[in-house]
C-alpha cells in the first residue's frame, strides 16, 4: 500500500535534480523571487493539507498562523535575537496560540469550526492592524535583515543574503516538511486523522480520542504554517498586515483545492504552480481573481479532488484499462 | 448621556441592517443547510447595482431600490443553481469552499467593474432631525424604520401565505414536504431570492450613509455568520434580536471601550458562546 511504483521513483528523482539546479536556469531574479515565495507557499499549504485535506477540518486561521511565524520572527529579529532562535520560537508560539484558539474551536464541528477559526484569524489580523507599539501597526516590520550566517569550519560561514542560498534554504525546509508530513501520515496516528476525517462518530467509538487526535495536527499544522511565515519574513525583509490577512489563506485555499486535498504531492504542485500562473497572467490584472474564484467553484464541484486527484483517477483508468486489455488477450 | 443615546441609535442603526442582513442568510442556512459565505459580498454587490441606477443611469432612489432588489434576486436563484444545487448530498464543507469562490469572484467582479476606490450614493434624505439631543439623518431614521417594515412584512409572508409556510415546510421536514407534493427545488430558488433581495435593501439603505467599497462584504457577511449561529441556524427571531444585539454591543463596546476592536467584540461573542454552548444560543442539536 506504502510503496511507490519505480516509474513514480524515477519521477520524484528527476524532480528532485531539477529542482537542486534550478538556479542554474532560471531566467532571472524577479521569477527567482516568485519560485522562493511559491516554495515557501508550498511549506504552508502541505501543512493546512495536514488539517483540512487529512484530518477534514477546514482551518481557516491557517494563513494568521503564517503571519503570526512571519511577525515573530520580525519582532524577534529586529530585537537582536539570532533568526535560527526565533524561527523554532515562532513555530512554538503559534502552536500555543492554536492550542488554546482549539481548546474553543474544536468543541464546534464542520463549517461551524470553518467559521470560529475564521473569527480567530480575523481578531488576530486587527490585533496586528491595531497593536502598533509592537507589530507597527499598518506599516508593519521593515528593514528586517536576511538569516543570521551559520558558521562553518573549512568553508568559512553560510550566510543567507543571495537569492540562491535562499533557495536552497527553503527547498531544505521544504523537503523536510514533506518528510515529516509523509512519516505522520503514513503512521497508525496519521490513520486516525483520516478516521476522524470519514467519520468522526465512528473514529469516537472505536476508542479514538477525537478531541486531542485533532488538537494535534491542529498544533503540526500551525507549527509549520508559523515556520514558512517565519522565512517569509526574512526573505522579504519586511512584514505587514497583509502577511496575516484572510486573503493569505483563501490563497492557501486555492492552492490546496486545485492542486489536489488529501495528497502530498497535490499540495506543493498546487502552491507551486499557481502563483506561476498568476504571474505569466499578470495583463490580465484584477480578471485574474474573477478566474480563480469561479475555478475554485468549479473544480469543488466536478473535480473535489484537485489537480493531481485527477491525474491519480485517470492512472486508475489506464491500468484498468490495460488490465481489461490483458486479461481479454489472454481468453482469446 | 447624550453620547449614551447618539451611541445606542447608532447601535440601533447598525443593528437594524444586520438584523436584515442575517434574516436572509439564516433562511438560506437554516433551512436549506447551505452554509452561504457569500452573503455579505450579495450584499456588496448589492449596493453597487443600487449606485449604477442612481449614478449611471440617473434613476430615482426608490425606483433603484426596487430594481437592485430584484436583479440581486436572480443573482441569487443563479447562485444557488450553478453554486450550490450540484452539491447537495456532499459534505458542507465543500459547499463552504464553493462558497468561498464565489466570494472571491463577486469581490473580483465588483473590482474590475468599479475600482478599488470607495463610491458614494448621494444621499436621497440629506435633511438633519433633532430630538431627545441627538442629531439623526433623515436616511438613517429610515434605516431604522424601512428594517422594522421589512421585517415584519417577511414575518406575514412566512407564516400567513401559503407560498411562505412551502420554506417552512421544507426546513422542519425535507423528504416529507416533498411527500406532499412541494417542489423543493423551486422554495431553494425562492428562499435564494428573498435572501438575496433583503440583503440589496440593506445595502441600498446604508450606502448613501457609507462609502460602497469591494471589500465590505466580507466583513459584514463573517458577522452575518455569526448572529445567525448565536441566534440559532433558522430560527427567524434569533437573528433578528442577534442583528440589533450584536449592533448595540458593537456601539457601546466602540464608543466607549476602544474603536479600533469594534469588530472583535462581535466575533469575540461568538467564541464565548460557541466554547460554552457549541451548537449556538437557541440552536437544535444537530452539528
Amino acid at each position: 500500500m506504502f510503496t511507490k511504483p519505480i516509474h513514480t521513483k524515477l519521477l520524484l528523482g528527476f524532480l528532485f535534480i531539477a529542482a537542486l539546479f534550478l538556479p542554474l536556469y532560471v531566467p532571472d531574479s524577479y521569477m527567482f523571487q516568485i519560485v522562493i515565495t511559491s516554495l515557501l507557499f508550498a511549506i504552508a499549504t502541505s501543512s493546512m493539507n495536514l488539517i483540512l485535506g487529512y484530518t477534514g477540518q477546514a482551518s481557516l486561521a491557517h494563513g494568521a498562523f503564517f503571519g503570526v511565524g512571519a511577525y515573530v520572527v520580525a519582532i524577534m529579529t529586529k530585537a537582536g535575537w539570532s533568526f535560527w532562535i526565533a524561527l523554532p520560537v515562532s513555530g512554538l508560539v503559534a502552536t500555543g496560540i492554536g492550542f488554546f484558539i482549539g481548546l474553543f474551536a474544536f468543541r464546534t464541528r464542520g463549517h461551524f469550526f470553518a467559521i470560529v477559526t475564521l473569527c480567530f484569524g480575523v481578531i488576530l489580523f486587527q490585533v496586528a492592524e491595531n497593536w502598533i507599539e509592537v507589530t507597527g501597526g499598518q506599516n508593519g516590520i521593515f528593514g528586517l535583515d536576511s538569516a543570521t550566517p551559520i558558521p562553518f569550519p573549512f568553508f568559512g560561514p553560510i550566510e543567507f543574503s543571495s537569492q540562491p542560498a535562499q533557495y536552497y534554504l527553503v527547498l531544505a525546509v521544504l523537503l523536510l516538511t514533506l518528510f515529516v508530513l509523509h512519516r505522520v501520515v503514513y503512521s497508525i496516528f496519521g490513520l486516525t486523522f483520516m478516521a476522524i476525517r470519514n467519520n468522526e462518530e465512528l473514529a469516537d467509538a472505536l476508542g479514538i480520542n477525537t478531541f486531542a487526535t485533532k488538537m494535534v495536527s491542529f498544533a503540526i499544522a500551525n507549527f509549520i504554517a508559523a515556520i514558512a511565515g517565519g522565512i517569509y519574513a526574512t526573505i522579504l525583509g519586511a512584514v505587514s498586515p497583509s502577511a496575516i490577512s484572510i486573503m493569505i489563506t483563501f490563497n492557501f485555499l486555492i492552492f490546496l483545492i486545485l492542486g489536489g486535498m488529501a495528497t502530498l504531492p497535490g499540495a506543493v504542485i498546487g502552491a507551486f504552480m499557481i502563483p506561476i500562473i498568476m504571474e505569466f497572467l499578470q495583463f490580465m490584472e484584477n480578471y485574474r481573481m474573477l478566474f480563480f474564484g469561479a475555478l475554485l467553484v468549479v473544480v469543488i464541484i466536478w473535480f473535489p479532488m484537485g489537480f493531481f486527484g485527477g491525474l491519480k483517477t485517470i492512472n486508475q483508468k489506464i491500468i484498468a484499462w490495460r488490465q481489461s486489455n490483458t486479461s481479454e488477450d489472454s481468453n482469446a | 448621556m447624550e453620547l449614551f443615546l447618539q451611541q445606542l441609535f447608532n447601535g440601533i442603526m447598525f443593528g437594524s441592517t444586520y438584523a436584515i442582513v442575517a434574516l436572509g442568510l439564516t433562511l438560506v442556512m437554516g433551512i436549506l443547510h447551505i452554509p452561504n459565505f457569500a452573503h455579505g459580498h450579495l450584499y456588496m454587490l448589492g449596493g453597487y447595482i443600487t449606485y449604477f441606477f442612481i449614478t449611471n443611469l440617473g434613476f430615482g432612489y426608490w425606483y433603484s431600490l426596487l430594481l437592485s432588489m430584484v436583479i440581486l434576486g436572480f443573482v441569487g436563484v443563479v447562485m444557488e443553481r450553478i453554486v450550490f444545487r450540484p452539491l447537495t448530498g456532499q459534505p458542507p464543507i465543500n459547499a463552504f469552499i464553493a462558497a468561498i469562490g464565489a466570494l472571491i469572484f463577486l469581490e473580483s467582479l465588483a473590482l474590475v467593474i468599479w475600482g478599488p476606490q470607495g463610491m458614494r450614493i448621494p444621499n436621497p434624505h440629506p435633511q438633519i432631525i433633532k430630538m431627545f439631543g441627538i442629531t439623526m439623518e433623515a436616511q438613517r431614521l429610515l434605516v431604522v424604520g424601512g428594517a422594522a417594515v421589512l421585517i415584519v412584512l417577511l414575518h406575514l409572508f412566512l407564516k400567513k401565505t401559503t407560498t411562505g409556510t412551502t420554506i417552512e415546510a421544507v426546513a422542519q421536514n425535507r423528504e416529507g414536504a416533498m411527500l406532499t407534493g412541494i417542489n423543493v427545488n423551486r422554495v431553494s430558488s425562492m428562499t435564494f431570492f428573498i435572501s438575496s433581495a433583503t440583503a440589496a435593501v440593506a445595502a441600498s439603505f446604508l450606502s448613501p450613509i457609507f462609502i460602497l467599497s469591494p471589500a465590505m462584504g466580507a466583513v459584514l457577511g463573517m458577522k452575518a455568520f455569526i448572529i445567525v449561529i448565536l441566534g440559532g441556524m433558522g430560527s427567524v427571531p434569533g437573528a433578528i434580536l442577534g442583528g440589533y444585539f450584536l449592533g448595540l454591543i458593537e456601539a457601546l463596546g466602540g464608543g466607549y471601550i476602544s474603536a479600533e476592536y469594534k469588530d472583535v467584540f462581535a466575533f469575540g461573542a461568538l467564541i464565548l458562546v460557541l466554547s460554552i454552548k457549541p451548537t449556538g444560543l437557541f440552536g437544535k442539536q444537530e452539528g
